[in-house]
């Protein structure tokens, strides 16, 4: 990324200095830096890319309804950041481990999730959505920025042992305002960790811009850690892919963490108890909307005749079929009984919480023997 | 049985631990070539190298943090936070990191995580290097407090904290850091007693004083001096502040029916009030006179010169002790 130090206010301008494949249009435009990364992509895996992103926004319209019709308690939208997360998230090897955020769906969808690991969280019923072990993701993280120095943990054990494995870390622009992200760097660029920063710029931290949290381009930070970084445009999945190739390369051959900003913008609200309407205006979403990742590479698989009427209809069934099975999961979910609220606390017995689980059956069973 | 000093018993300690179990990390702050800035890690870094003693930039949160994330890579780690009133930056890390981790994921994920703070005042250090903080860790589901006061404790609860599966806040008393005691380094782990659990330091029957850390000392003193006047005082150590151990601290209160809980941390919403209420709880028929509380005052923790005034001393916890036994006391130099 060439040094930039004019502010970055205008956000159609902030897009058009990120590195990208595919123009907004559809069309292949030459990229030097990141062309070789993805040399080797065919139209059948463009066709699974295009598919990985219609089942995500499918499963994000259908958190939205979950949370709407008082089945969820929250949802986080992602729509919008389906290349961001797609593009990425595809690039991993299954050994590599994923320290997310909130927002990640997408980033879970491709590690592998089932249909509940997406709701059980935001319903209520447990309070991390998945097997950690099994998706190699750890927990999504609601405090911004902490998960960044898990990753940075978790790397300096890959580096430990030597291992063929990266952590990588996902996070938003306003969690670049805070000191945990600040320390992650510091602390991977001094033990030479091999982590990937991906920052989803999405342009809002609830109600606050970009510009709030940064007044230079967030990748342009990275360099002055000693970790190299790219700016890609999040909304094309090709540069995407390619940029978090280049990424894994780099911290898997030993040379470090790599940083990643992709360049994209949250087409919903930052979550369901959130009113956009109030702090942002028509006309950026509209300038957004015409930046789809979907119709963008639609249109590049359209004009290469790579993508027919019929490959989309029964993409969109398969999304269809997912949010179906999600639903029903989510539906089918059974609150665990009462005492089930202290399991876990400990690893090993605590007399003090021994007690007071003790005195919490004592009581329910006393309605029991009234019975 | 070895001399050690209490500071030399939690080097010894950590050796052990990271010679039985590979997967044992130190990280903080000068651990490494300088040895800690009190010393207690010094030569580790030459027997076990810069990966698993490693040195950090300056920074608490990332310290804890990047301890987290080792725990998720299956090791053990053990931090160092330099002092007590420099554990805040890191508060986040331990109690909505460490702390709630083996919850959020029932259980799958683990956070074998041992804290360590050089603790509490009485060594005349400057503005944030006297703090007692324990209150706010023992408050917090998902963490275990331990609290040492002698050599012996100090290096088997290390290595039991670190051995355990669970994340322990390990609180050392720098005012102690120096104080000799015996110390049998070989005797098997599995042997002693869990870490969780108090022990009466002193037995007595007239009333119980409960304390923790560099005021079981000072407890100690006021028994002395009491016995003096014909009172029996008996002083249990806590040894742990989450859990406390209530079976041994209702055993000693069912006998002696007075009681008097010390600590230098400030009063409101302190550890003293929680075992008070738990005492009262427990062994309301058994007590005598209402407990009371001998703690530093509800200020910040005051400039090396007035630090006497604020820390419970042995005059202090016998004024207590006197109300509590309903003798003449000096506070109204009257009847209770």
């Amino acid at each position: 990324m060439s040094p930039q130090t004019t502010p970055i206010a205008d956000t159609a301008q902030d897009l058009e200095l990120s590195e990208r494949i595919l123009a907004p249009d559809g069309s292949r435009m030459p990229n030097a830096r990141l062309d070789a990364f993805v040399a080797d992509v065919d139209a059948a895996q463009l066709r699974a890319l295009h598919r990985d992103m219609v089942v995500l926004r499918r499963i994000d319209a259908e958190g939205v309804a979950l949370q709407r019709q008082g089945q969820l308690g929250l949802w986080a939208p992602c729509q919008g950041q389906e290349a961001a997360q797609i593009g990425t998230a595809r690039a991993l090897d299954p050994q590599d481990y994923v320290f997310p955020s909130y927002r990640e769906t997408g980033v879970i969808y491709a590690r592998g999730a089932q249909p509940g690991d997406y709701v059980r969280m935001w319903r209520g019923e447990e309070g991390a959505a998945y097997d950690p072990a099994a998706l190699r993701v750890a927990p999504l993280q609601i405090i911004i920025g902490a998960q960044t120095l898990h990753a940075v943990g978790y790397a300096l054990g890959i580096r430990h042992e030597n291992a063929p494995e990266v952590a990588v870390t996902y996070f938003g622009d306003g969690a670049t305002s805070q000191g945990d992200v600040n320390e992650a760097m510091i602390f991977a660029a001094s033990y030479q960790a091999p982590v990937v920063f991906v920052c989803q710029n999405n342009h809002w931290a609830i109600s606050e811009p970009v510009t709030v949290q940064s007044q230079y381009p967030i990748a342009g930070r990275a360099p002055g850690f000693g970790i190299p970084s790219l700016r890609v445009d999040g909304n094309d999945v090709l540069a995407c892919l390619a940029a978090m190739r280049w990424a894994l390369e780099h911290a898997r051959s030993g040379k470090g963490p790599a940083y990643i900003e992709a360049v994209t913008y949250r087409m919903g609200p930052h979550t369901t108890a959130d009113d956009p309407t109030r702090y942002r205006d028509d006309a950026e979403w509209e300038s957004w909307r015409d930046r789809d990742p979907i119709a963008r590479l639609e249109a590049h698989l359209r004009a290469s005749g790579d993508l027919t009427d019929e490959h989309v209809a029964e993409t969109q069934a398969a999304a269809d079929a997912v949010a179906k099975e999600m639903r029903a999961a989510c539906l089918g979910m059974v609150t665990r009984p009462p005492l089930a609220v202290f399991d876990g606390v400990y690893a090993e017995p605590h007399t003090g919480l021994e007690r007071q689980r003790d005195e919490y059956a004592a009581y329910l069973a006393s309605f029991e023997s009234e019975a | 049985m070895t001399q050690l000093t209490l500071g030399k018993a939690l080097g010894a300690g950590l050796r052990q631990a990271m010679r039985d179990d590979e997967k044992v990390v130190l990280l903080g702050e000068d651990i490494g070539k300088l040895g800690g800035v009190f010393r207690i890690t010094d030569g580790l870094l030459d027997e076990f190298g810069a990966a698993r003693v490693i040195d950090t930039p300056l920074a608490e949160s990332g310290i804890v943090g990047t301890a987290v994330g080792l725990a998720f890579r299956g090791y053990r780690p053990v931090v160092e936070i330099q002092f007590d009133g420099f554990v805040y930056p890191a508060f986040d890390q331990i109690v909505s990191q460490v702390a709630k981790l083996h919850y959020r994921t029932q259980g799958r994920v683990k956070m074998p995580v041992t804290i360590r703070i050089p603790w509490a005042g009485g060594i005349g250090a400057a503005e944030h290097h006297s703090e007692s903080p324990e209150a706010y860790f023992a408050h917090t589901a998902g963490l275990r407090v331990i609290a040492v006061s002698n050599p012996e404790d100090a290096y088997r609860s290390l290595r039991q904290a670190i051995a355990s599966d669970d994340p322990v806040v390990f609180f050392e008393p720098k005012r102690l850091y120096h104080h000799k005691g015996e110390v049998d380094l070989d005797a098997p782990l599995a042997d002693a007693p869990p870490m969780g659990l108090a022990r009466v330091v002193r037995p007595g029957t007239d009333a119980t004083v409960l304390t923790y850390g560099a005021m079981v000392g000072t407890a100690l003193q006021a028994a002395e001096a009491a016995e003096d006047e014909g009172i029996a005082l008996e002083v249990v150590d806590l040894r742990s502040l989450s859990p406390v151990d209530y079976d041994s601290v209702a055993a000693s209160v069912r006998k002696t029916g007075r009681v008097v809980v010390a600590h230098e941390a400030s009063r409101e919403a302190g550890l003293a009030a929680e075992v008070i209420a738990s005492v009262t709880e427990r062994c309301f028929e058994y007590l005598e006179s209402a407990p009371l509380r001998v703690t530093g005052h509800d200020v910040p923790y005051p400039p090396a010169k007035l630090e006497k005034y604020h820390l419970p001393d042995l005059d202090r916890i016998l004024d207590a002790v006197d109300r509590v036994l309903d003798r003449p006391h000096s506070l109204t130099g009257a009847d209770a």
